[in-house]
């Protein structure tokens, strides 16, 4: 899944992000996937799409819900899958959306990016396209999103800047093979007149089977907070990083502050709402748009997005100075590596995410939730999910202990 | 007092993002001349105020009072801006000429 989570930049950001705090009469960054269907397979996917789902929603469905979008005044959404553009219907949709009000940044792999297609967007407004790119050379792309996947959207790539569709967007997921490559990544965006995004992993969907190998390393992380505060005006972040905050005194451009359910939410390609693209697990469903009141009554009334509405009171990271600018980080992040919501985030740059990990028992992991991964590889082989690797045992069980105490185990 | 977010170059609609590009651009504010609020822009009630989104930049503004959102509202009525400004208390009228200033450098309000 590629989806986009980019939440206004403000201001006065400290303010305004109080307000936003308690909700907004609708969402202003609505993440929409159409599809759990998809021709690739990536090995960190959000989603863990594949397969399309029967009870996706129809036509007729989809049409009902941007009506009302259109009534509770949300101007654009982000639409992403599964690949999107796969549904047979997308382009009717796409048109549907900006005829009624509705405009559209849609995620693709390119998959469907045509020379004719990119020269019909080009002279589309309202609509504005991001291309997946998890490597700036093929051998990095491919190794996460499979063979072909470069070559796929350096076509699309190529056709958007050849059709003169300026300023769409390549969206980087951001890995331990690619913080290396932020200059190239630049570099390509360059190239092709567009914008790059670049956004934090995720150990969501099958996010989680690769989080521990590919989610970055404390130097990385430093890495990229120092890239983005050196050209954090002109890239794009969805404001994922702001639990990098607490690595110094300037802040990166952005609200940091988790937006679920407050001013971002996710509606899956069944009609299940979420907190947010990165938690699609029941634990933050707060209820489907086919149910009586549809879009509406979840984003208002729904009791799990009025409690994400409440102040919080930063739990176990209340006393850490840090605090005020990493906000305890990522909701999902914490949630699929286990720990608990009100206390720091895995990749916390205190190290407090890391000492929490360390009494995670892996059996307690929450499940991940709907799974559309392909049971089928090409050779008509059962697809085995090797699933996370046990924190336990992958590596030296005597890693990270605390030298005084050589026969404990972890606690 | 309003925050706004540039979008890119191109219109991206679902581009109120962590960072944006240039200023889109509009004339000076000139508190002398009379504005309303541009035909391109929609305003969403909300609990602080009013979300503002035009339409052709795609440009998304915060109006961070519920006072500030009657005054834009009210804009044409009056045969200036500063004319407007006149109702709002002495104490809120700086931030309230600023935050019109700020609407009309992202095209929210336009001279008439």
């Amino acid at each position: 899944m590629t989806t986009l989570h980019d939440p206004p930049r403000a201001e006065r950001v400290p303010a305004l992000a109080e307000q936003f705090k308690g909700g907004l009469a609708a969402p202003i960054c609505l993440t929409w996937e159409w599809t759990y269907a998809c021709n690739l397979s990536c090995a960190h996917c959000l989603s863990s799409s594949g397969r399309r789902d029967p009870r996706e929603l129809s036509t007729a469905e989809i049409e009902a819900v941007i009506d009302e979008l259109e009534r509770m005044q949300v101007f654009y959404v982000n639409v992403g899958g599964g690949e999107p553009t796969v549904r047979s219907d997308f382009w009717h949709l796409l048109d549907y959306a900006i005829d009624h009000h509705v405009g559209v940044k849609f995620s693709t792999n390119g998959v469907r990016l045509s020379p004719e297609r990119a020269r019909r967007l080009a002279a589309t407004d309202y609509v504005d396209v991001q291309i997946s790119l998890d490597g700036a050379t093929r051998e990095v792309n491919d190794a996460v999103r499979g063979p072909g996947s470069y070559d796929m959207a350096v076509r699309a790539m190529e056709n958007l800047a050849a059709a003169g569709f300026s300023g769409f967007k390549i969206s980087v997921v951001m890995t331990r093979r690619n913080v290396g490559q932020l200059d190239a990544f630049a570099a390509i965006a360059d190239r092709y007149g567009a914008q790059l995004r670049i956004t934090r992993l995720r150990p969501s969907g099958r996010g989680a089977d690769v989080w521990d190998d590919l989610h970055p390393t404390a130097a990385q992380q430093r890495e990229i907070y120092a890239w983005l505060l050196d050209r954090g005006d002109r890239v794009l972040t969805g404001d994922s990083f702001f639990h990098l905050n607490a690595l110094g005194s300037a802040p990166l451009p952005g609200l940091n502050l988790c937006g679920a359910g407050r001013v971002v939410c996710l509606i899956d390609p069944v009609g299940d709402v979420y907190a947010c693209p990165f938690a699609i697990h029941d634990a933050f469903q707060a209820g489907n748009v086919r149910s009586p009141g549809g879009f509406e009554r979840v984003w208002r009334e729904s009791p799990l997005f009025a409690e994400l509405r409440r102040p919080s009171s930063g739990g176990a990271c209340a006393r850490c100075p840090a605090y005020d600018t990493c906000q305890g980080g990522c909701m999902a992040a914490k949630f699929f590596t286990g720990l608990p919501l009100d206390g720091p985030d895995p990749e916390c740059v205190k190290g407090h995410g890391e000492a929490a990990l360390r009494s995670v028992e892996p059996g307690a992991l929450p499940r991940q939730g709907n799974d559309h991964s392909r049971r089928t590889v090409a050779l008509g082989m059962p697809a085995v999910r090797p699933g996370r690797p046990d924190r336990f045992c992958d590596e030296s069980p005597l890693s990270g202990m605390e030298p005084v105490h050589p026969m404990g185990g972890r606690s | 007092m309003p925050s706004s977010t540039p979008s890119a170059a191109r219109g991206t609609p679902g581009t109120p993002d962590a960072a944006g590009t240039a200023d889109a651009g509009g004339a000076a504010f000139d508190p002398g001349r009379p504005y309303r609020l541009s035909r391109s822009v929609a305003l969403r009630p909300e609990p602080f105020g009013a979300l503002a989104y035009h339409f052709g930049n795609r440009r998304l503004s915060f109006l961070k009072a519920p006072e500030l959102v009657e005054l834009v509202r009210e804009l044409e009525r009056y045969p200036s801006a500063g004319d407007a400004l006149a109702g709002v208390p002495g104490t809120r009228r700086g931030a309230f000429l600023r935050a019109l200033a700020s609407l009309a450098a992202a095209g929210m309000i336009v001279p008439r």
